[in-house]
C-alpha cells in the first residue's frame, strides 16, 4: 500500500469527522475555540497512533472473540497516559480540556480504526493510518473551532478582533451543529471536484 | 503467525496478560507523573495566594469546615513584619453549571474588603461560564465589602453583574465568594 496515500486519506477522502462522521460527540463539545480544537486533536492523534500500533502488534495473538475488550484496554491505557502526562506537564491546557480527555476512550474514531484498519494491516501502515486520521481530525476540529470562535466570540486563537461579544449562538450547542452541517456540505463539494 | 484460536483458555490468558501489562505501564506512569502533578497543583495555589494578597513575608494556614458545604476551607493569613496584611481564602461552590466544583481564592484585606479574586478551578461552559476568569467579571468585586455589597446577581436582587448567558455560573461564583467570606468573618476575622 502506498504509505503517502495512506497518510493523506485522513485529510479529505476519509476525514473522520466530515466524511466518516465518527466522533461527533467530542467534536461538537470541544470546538468552541481554535486552541481547544488543536489540543483535543493532538491528544486524540497520540492515542490513535499508540493504539493502532499496539493493536497491530498484538492482532494475531488476540483470539477473535475477545478482541474488542482487549482493544478497549489498550485504548483506555493510552488515554490515561495522555491524561496523566497533560496534568503533570501542561496544567493550563489540561484545565481547558480536562473533561474531554477521558472521552477519547469512547471516541468511535479510535476503536473504529483499531477494528477496521489496525487489526488487519502491518504495524507501519497502522501507525501511519493513525497519524493521518489524527491530523485529519485535528484539522477539522481546528477549522470548526476557529469559525465558531470567530463568529461567537470575535477572536482568533484568543486574540480579539472585534469589541464585545459575537453571535453567542455559535459558542452554544446549536452553533456546533450549524457549523458541522456547513462544513460537511463544503466537504462534499470539495470531494466532488477532485 | 497463525491466529490464536478462541478457546476459553486462550481468551482468559490473553485478557489477563493484556490487563497486567496495561496496569504495569499505567502504574509506572502514575509514579512518574505523581510529583509533577502535585507540584503543579501546589504552584497554582501559591500563585493564586500571591495574586490575591498584598506583599507578605510569612503565611499562617488554618483549615476549617464552613457552616454550609461539605469540604473544608483553607485560609492563609499573610503577615509582613508581624503585621496582618490580608487573608487568602480558598473557597468553593458546587452549584456550577457542570458537576465539577468551582474553586476560588479570595484575598480579603484586614478592613474586610475584597482585594482580588483568582479562579483556581472551574469547568464551566467554554466561552460562556469560563468568562468568570476574565477581569471584566471578577474585578467588580474588588474593593467591595460583602457586608454592604450583596453577593447575588442583579436578577436575584443583588449587586453583581452576571455574565451574559451564564447566570448559573455567576450565581455559583457568588455562592463561593459568600461561603469564603462568611467562614472568614466567623472564624478568622479577629486574627
Amino acid at each position: 500500500m502506498n504509505q503517502w496515500k495512506n497518510f493523506t486519506k485522513g485529510f479529505i477522502q476519509e476525514n473522520p469527522i466530515l466524511v466518516l462522521l465518527l466522533g461527533t460527540c467530542p467534536t461538537l463539545a470541544v470546538t468552541t475555540s481554535g486552541i481547544n480544537g488543536i489540543g483535543m486533536g493532538l491528544a486524540t492523534t497520540f492515542v490513535l497512533v499508540g493504539s493502532n500500533t499496539v493493536v497491530s502488534l498484538i492482532k494475531s495473538t488476540i483470539p477473535d472473540k475477545v478482541r474488542i475488550p482487549a482493544f478497549i484496554v489498550v485504548i483506555a491505557s493510552f488515554v490515561t497516559i495522555v491524561q496523566l502526562v497533560m496534568q503533570a506537564y501542561t496544567p493550563t491546557l489540561y484545565d481547558t480540556l480536562g473533561i474531554f480527555i477521558p472521552l477519547i476512550v469512547v471516541n468511535c474514531i479510535v476503536l473504529g480504526r483499531a477494528e477496521a484498519f489496525a487489526s488487519k494491516q502491518s504495524v507501519l501502515s497502522s501507525a501511519i493510518d493513525g497519524l493521518g486520521m489524527g491530523f485529519g481530525f485535528t484539522m477539522a476540529l481546528f477549522l470548526m473551532g476557529s469559525v465558531r470562535e470567530a463568529l461567537g466570540n470575535g477572536s482568533f486563537l484568543g486574540n480579539k478582533f472585534i469589541e464585545g461579544d459575537g453571535v453567542l449562538l455559535f459558542i452554544l450547542s446549536p452553533g456546533a451543529f450549524l457549523t458541522l452541517g456547513y462544513f460537511i456540505a463544503l466537504m462534499n463539494r470539495i470531494k466532488k471536484s477532485i | 503467525m497463525a491466529k490464536t484460536e478462541s478457546t476459553l483458555k486462550n481468551m482468559i490468558l490473553s485478557l489477563v496478560i493484556i490487563s497486567l501489562v496495561a496496569s504495569l505501564a499505567l502504574g509506572s506512569i502514575y509514579n512518574i507523573t505523581k510529583e509533577p502533578i502535585a507540584m503543579a497543583a501546589k504552584a497554582k495555589q501559591e500563585n493564586a495566594i500571591k495574586e490575591v494578597l498584598p506583599e507578605f513575608d510569612s503565611l499562617m494556614t488554618l483549615k476549617i469546615m464552613p457552616d454550609t458545604g461539605k469540604d473544608s476551607i483553607s485560609m492563609f493569613f499573610g503577615y509582613k513584619g508581624g503585621q496582618h496584611v490580608g487573608t487568602a481564602v480558598a473557597t468553593y461552590s458546587n452549584n456550577g453549571y457542570n458537576a465539577e466544583q468551582i474553586q476560588l481564592m479570595i484575598g480579603i484585606l484586614p478592613d474586610m474588603s475584597i482585594r482580588s479574586i483568582s479562579v483556581i478551578q472551574q469547568k464551566e461552559t467554554p466561552g460562556l461560564g469560563t468568562k468568570m476568569t476574565e477581569p471584566k467579571f471578577k474585578d467588580q468585586f474588588t474593593g467591595k465589602n460583602p457586608a454592604q455589597f450583596i453577593l447575588k446577581v442583579k436578577k436575584d436582587g443583588g449587586n453583581v453583574d452576571a455574565i451574559t448567558a451564564a447566570t448559573i455560573s455567576s450565581r455559583a461564583f457568588c455562592d463561593a465568594v459568600q461561603r469564603g467570606f462568611d467562614t472568614y468573618s466567623k472564624e478568622g476575622g479577629n486574627k
